[in-house]
């Protein structure tokens, strides 16, 4: 019973993180609320009992994609809505 | 009427998914008894290899493999044919994270424990899980970690290029080698040892250390790439 209840957090957990990583305008809090769903995709994948994907989602999903997305809204833009200013700078 | 077309489409692709995936039939005595049991009888009693998905991806699908390595491979000189001539011009680090002391010094602590995790996971990837994949990118995150905590710390290229190459010539040469004495590519022709031993598996340890190698080589470049990459502000 305390699994199942477990497993439906997680997974509600995940389904909040990934709407809020779409609406927010911040690029900085959608990249981290993309991390978080891969955090709890890999500890789904450790609680279905398949700890060898759990491994590569934390390294791949949390880590890796995490930091190079960080890196180029460092060299790029941190706000949706500076979009449009971005455009004409590099026209 | 555009609206009509898109969703008519939509309509027709949803309803062929629908009919292949409710054909499928999951719990099948065909799915239930299928090539399942003959990994795992195979796995423990021929090969001795303690991690069954090890000896599926490396030893039973081995050419997907070596067919996912390449795609890796292509997909990071692609990256660096996209970004090379932008990061010659500038030379010097595009991201600057300034780190305090104690980032600096904790991350010179942690560096060796990180490189050393990742390569217990790739050499024991046959016996508990991880492998080569996943000890390489956990090699590269420790990179990652020197990288952004110190602004002069480097990679050189000529190395990571070196490294790749001989652990991919590894990964074809094992393959070779097996087509010679076996009959097949990434035939195992190694004796396999004993069951949960460090030294068992056959040719299955080689590759994974291989593979690992090369995941680290690649990723590492992969970041360095990004990091000197001169933004458009």
């Amino acid at each position: 019973m305390i699994y199942f209840v477990l497993i439906a957090f997680l997974l509600l957990l995940m389904i909040a993180a990934a709407i809020y990583s779409i609406s927010q305008k911040d690029l900085l809090y959608a990249t981290l609320a993309t991390g978080i769903i891969s955090l709890v995709l890999s500890i789904l994948f450790y609680l279905l009992q398949a700890p060898d994907v759990a491994l590569t989602e934390a390294a791949i999903g949390v880590a890796l994609t995490t930091i190079i997305f960080l890196i180029t809204i460092r060299n790029t833009v941190r706000f949706e809505n500076d979009e449009d200013n971005f455009k004409s700078e590099v026209k | 009427m555009k609206k009509v077309i898109v969703f008519l489409l939509l309509a027709t692709l949803g309803v062929y998914l629908a009919i292949t995936f409710f054909n499928i039939g999951f719990g099948d005595p065909h799915f239930v008894n299928g090539v399942k049991d003959f990994y795992l009888k195979e796995t423990v009693e021929n090969l001795h290899v303690s991690n069954t998905v090890t000896s599926i991806v490396v030893n039973f699908r081995g050419f997907d493999t070596l067919g996912e390595v390449t795609v890796l491979f292509l997909a990071v000189t692609a990256l660096g044919s996209i970004l090379y001539k932008k990061r010659h011009e500038v030379g010097a680090r595009s991201v600057l994270f300034s780190s305090s002391s104690v980032v600096t010094a904790g991350s010179k602590l942690l560096f060796p424990a990180v490189i050393l995790l990742g390569v217990y996971v790739f050499i024991h990837g046959h016996l508990s899980p991880g492998g080569g994949f996943q000890g390489g990118v956990i090699i590269a995150t420790g990179f990652l970690l020197m990288l952004l905590a110190y602004e002069n710390y480097s990679v050189s290229h000529t190395w990571l290029s070196i490294v790749e190459s001989l652990a991919g010539i590894t990964f074809a040469g094992v393959g070779l080698l097996g087509f010679m004495n076996g009959g097949t590519f990434l035939q195992n022709f190694l004796p396999t040892g004993v069951l949960n031993n460090l030294f068992s598996g056959g040719v299955i340890p080689i590759i994974y250390i291989a593979v690992g190698f090369k995941v680290a080589a690649e990723l590492t470049g992969v970041i360095y790439t990004v990091l000197h990459e001169k933004g458009v502000k």
